[in-house]
């Protein structure tokens, strides 16, 4: 073909070059030699900053790379059904006994805990303070219809929720109008409470880490700390389950089993229990391996 | 020397929604002349045009040029011997100098060489001052002389004109006749020029051609067209007693 | 850690965030230019093509459908796309060996499918726009209809570069589709975007809004280099 227009465009060939050249890396992958361990977890854990200062161990000591997809613990669930991911670290015990059953995992292994609490304005209109049972402080917030938030996501919070109505004698009120299920994540829930003066079901980690600008909302059940919960019904336990590796080939079942011994080994266990302390004076997550506060 | 024919149509029929706009039987164009198609407005003249110059296909009949018999199936190279010059000329959003050069770089001749060329051309047109202004911003006469210029850079062998200095002012209309009758006595160059105006045809032409109603009514040599036609609607025509 | 209310001391944190040269952040940057270039490049190179086909074939069959079919695409929900995506690239999925969910190729895939109705839709209608009789007289000077279509597309420059514009933005700028096929993995499939929702998850006010500077930074940037290069080529008349 003859061409008929200018023989150069030193711009138009400059920015072709930069798309192609984009497009040349970004076909040519990812990979930089080191195996890929995907892990499939909560927002809880990966937000809170938790695995940012636990995983260099891991990946100097595996020598793999570990990429973190933090999702919901129900869309992490169906990665790993999927065969989408190699190892779950989630919070839901239902779902994750149901996920075994299935066969879309090798086993579970109890990693950490943390806590649920109730917050709420400080002149707490439901008068809930300091009542020792989660579930009767529901009870009492539908008996004064104060208005409560909940994440309305099927969340692992979601479903701890749930049960704590179901326990209360409630069934989860749907078209109440003090009753707001948002759709949202913990950050955005809380957010909502504080500026609708509502209460909600928060874990104890995202209630830290975002305390400040949350004018007015206070602890109200739960406790200042994990230590002073006395509601066995709030704890959240975290499992990691190593998916089954005979989904597809893909899956590095070896490293996922390396993954979950490694993250319930004593020295990790003992960083896990030392994360946070420094930054909010308590730990986010209490190690499995430790003795528990709670009994 | 034996005349050589530049185009030879055959039973040519064009129709455009079951309409006929254009029916020739025969017509052939002579190497080298300068043909004067006239009529009125939809008599076909520019349909022929579009014709042979391949923008558009007959519905039945072909039209030969040269040795090839058909016009629509000429190699590339042959095919670009053959330009038109509108009536309406669009010309691109470029300087005038890159719109003059346009059908040599087509042709794949690099800017540098076009260059000298191209200024011969815009020099000759009165165009020089204007050689690097953006082409839309030109007046209509020099429009058309942009038109004339980019369509005699790459010497083609046939130069079609459709209606080309209609509804502009004497001064372009005597430049541009100047300058197509310069080319003619330069080298041989086929022309067809199609105008409703008789006196521009009986100036340029050395045959004319009525076209009525999308038929031939006659051709014939300029002087004797216009002075002793054989058909009486051709009489009407040039005395500018048609009623149409 | 800080308050949504102060906006001002988070423009102030982002500018210094930004001075800084944090090498996080330049990953993040890089790899959204990366991503949106790629898409932008192999958009352009399918769009343009097909747009310049569809504008200047004025008498295709079931036009108005095909016409009707790309408006649909320019309009297409990011997310739905995403989700589309993701079930096609999936382990359990019929693309599922490829390997690719959770990659940059996942990322550039969901974004290329966003942006070729754009580049495609913009391009045809500003071809539309161009005066039917150009071809014609184009064809007259000998040009082959391959010239013809780029000259076209050279006379329509300034619609064919707010269609590359418009496809630049729209990958750039999108988070629902790259969130759920790219996963926002720190080093790996994270771009400004995702790093945005994250850090307003995280309540980091600041960094998110620094992000957010420097994405619109950076949309300008490309947009400024793309008129300006449309424009260079209307010259200054002679003297």
């Amino acid at each position: 073909m003859i061409r008929h227009q200018r023989p150069t465009y030193p711009c138009w060939l400059l920015a072709g070059g930069v798309l192609l050249g984009a497009a040349a890396c970004a076909l040519a992958g990812d990979h930089d030699g080191r195996p890929v361990l995907r892990l499939a977890t909560t927002t809880s854990t990966y937000d809170s900053g938790l695995l940012g200062a636990i995983l260099p161990a891991f990946e100097k000591e595996s020598g793999a790379r570990v990429d973190v997809i933090a999702v919901g613990t129900g869309q992490a669930l169906a990665l790993g059904a999927a065969g989408d991911a190699d190892v779950l670290l989630v919070h839901a015990r239902d779902k994750e006994d149901a996920f075994l059953a299935a066969g879309h995992g090798t086993d579970r292994r109890e990693v950490m805990y943390n806590d649920f609490i109730i917050v709420g304005p400080g002149d707490d209109p439901a008068g809930i303070r300091g009542m020792s049972s989660a579930s009767s402080a529901l009870a009492q917030i539908a008996k004064r219809e104060a208005i409560f938030a909940s994440r309305g996501d099927d969340s692992g919070t979601h479903s701890k929720e749930l049960a704590l109505w179901k326990a209360a004698g409630h069934a989860p009120p749907s078209n109440a109008g003090w009753y707001r299920s948002l759709g949202q994540g913990m950050g955005a829930t809380l957010r909502y409470a504080g500026e609708a003066r509502a209460y909600t079901l928060t874990d104890r980690g995202t209630w830290l880490s975002q305390r400040e600008p949350l004018g007015g909302l206070e602890i109200l059940v739960g406790g200042a700390s994990m230590a002073e919960n006395h509601d066995p019904s709030l704890i959240n336990r975290y499992g990691v389950i190593p998916v089954n590796p005979l989904k597809n080939k893909a899956i590095r079942g070896k490293l996922a089993a390396h993954f979950a011994r490694w993250i319930t080994s004593p020295p990790t266990q003992a960083a896990i229990g030392a994360f946070g302390r420094d930054r909010f004076g308590q730990p986010l997550f209490l190690p499995a391996l430790a003795p528990r506060a709670h009994d | 020397m034996p005349t050589e024919i530049e185009f030879a149509l055959e039973d040519v029929r064009r129709v455009y929604a079951g309409r006929t706009v254009l029916d020739i039987p025969a017509l052939e164009i002579r190497r080298g002349e300068l043909l004067a198609l006239v009529g009125p407005s939809g008599s076909g003249k520019s349909t022929l045009l579009r014709l042979l110059n391949g923008l558009e296909k007959p519905d039945t009949g072909r039209i030969g040029f040269r040795q090839q018999p058909d016009l629509g199936a000429l190699p590339l190279a042959t095919r670009r011997q053959i330009t038109t010059v509108f009536q309406h000329p669009r010309l691109l959003d470029r300087s005038v100098e890159e719109n003059v050069a346009l059908g040599l770089r087509i042709r794949g001749v690099g800017r540098a060489t076009a260059r000298p060329r191209v200024r011969e051309l815009l020099d000759e047109l009165g165009l020089a001052a204007h050689a690097r202004a953006p082409a839309p911003r030109l007046s209509a006469g020099e429009r058309q002389r942009v038109a004339l210029a980019r369509s005699l850079a790459f010497d083609p062998a046939v130069l079609l004109l459709d209606e080309p200095t209609a509804n502009l002012d004497p001064h372009n209309v005597s430049l541009l006749e100047e300058r197509i009758r310069r080319e003619r006595a330069r080298r041989p160059l086929t022309v067809v020029l199609v105008t409703h105006n008789v006196f521009q045809a009986r100036r340029l032409a050395d045959r004319c051609a009525l076209l009525l109603g999308g038929k031939l009514v006659e051709v014939g040599e300029t002087q004797r067209f216009f002075e002793t036609p054989l058909d009486a609607r051709v009489t009407a025509f040039v005395r500018g007693e048609m009623v149409w | 850690m800080d308050t949504p209310g102060t906006l001002g001391a988070a423009l102030l944190d982002a500018v210094i965030l930004l001075a800084s040269g944090d090498a996080a952040l330049l990953a993040v940057l890089g790899r959204t230019l990366e991503v949106s270039l790629a898409a932008l490049g192999i958009a352009t190179a399918v769009g343009l093509p097909t747009g310049a086909v569809l504008g200047l074939a004025r008498g295709l069959p079931a036009r108005g459908t095909v016409r009707a079919l790309i408006y649909t695409g320019m309009g297409l929900p990011p997310v739905v796309v995403g989700l589309f995506v993701y079930l096609l690239l999936s382990r359990a999925g019929p693309l599922g060996d490829l390997g690719w969910l959770f990659s940059v190729k996942a990322m550039v895939l969901a974004q290329t499918i966003l942006s070729v109705p754009l580049v495609v839709g913009l391009t045809m209608a500003a071809l539309e726009g161009v005066d039917p009789e150009l071809g014609p007289q184009l064809a007259a000077l000998g040009a082959t209809p391959v010239q013809v279509a780029r000259t076209t597309l050279r006379e329509a420059r300034s619609g064919v570069l707010a269609a590359i514009a418009a496809a630049f933005g729209a990958a750039i700028s999108e988070v629902g589709a790259v969130m759920l096929v790219g996963g926002n993995i720190e080093g790996q499939t994270r771009v400004l975007t995702t790093a945005i929702l994250l850090e307003t998850r995280r309540g980091q006010f600041s960094l998110a809004c620094a992000l957010g500077l420097l994405l619109l930074a950076l949309t300008f940037t490309l947009n400024f280099v793309l008129l300006r290069a449309g424009e260079r080529r209307t010259l200054p008349r002679a003297d």
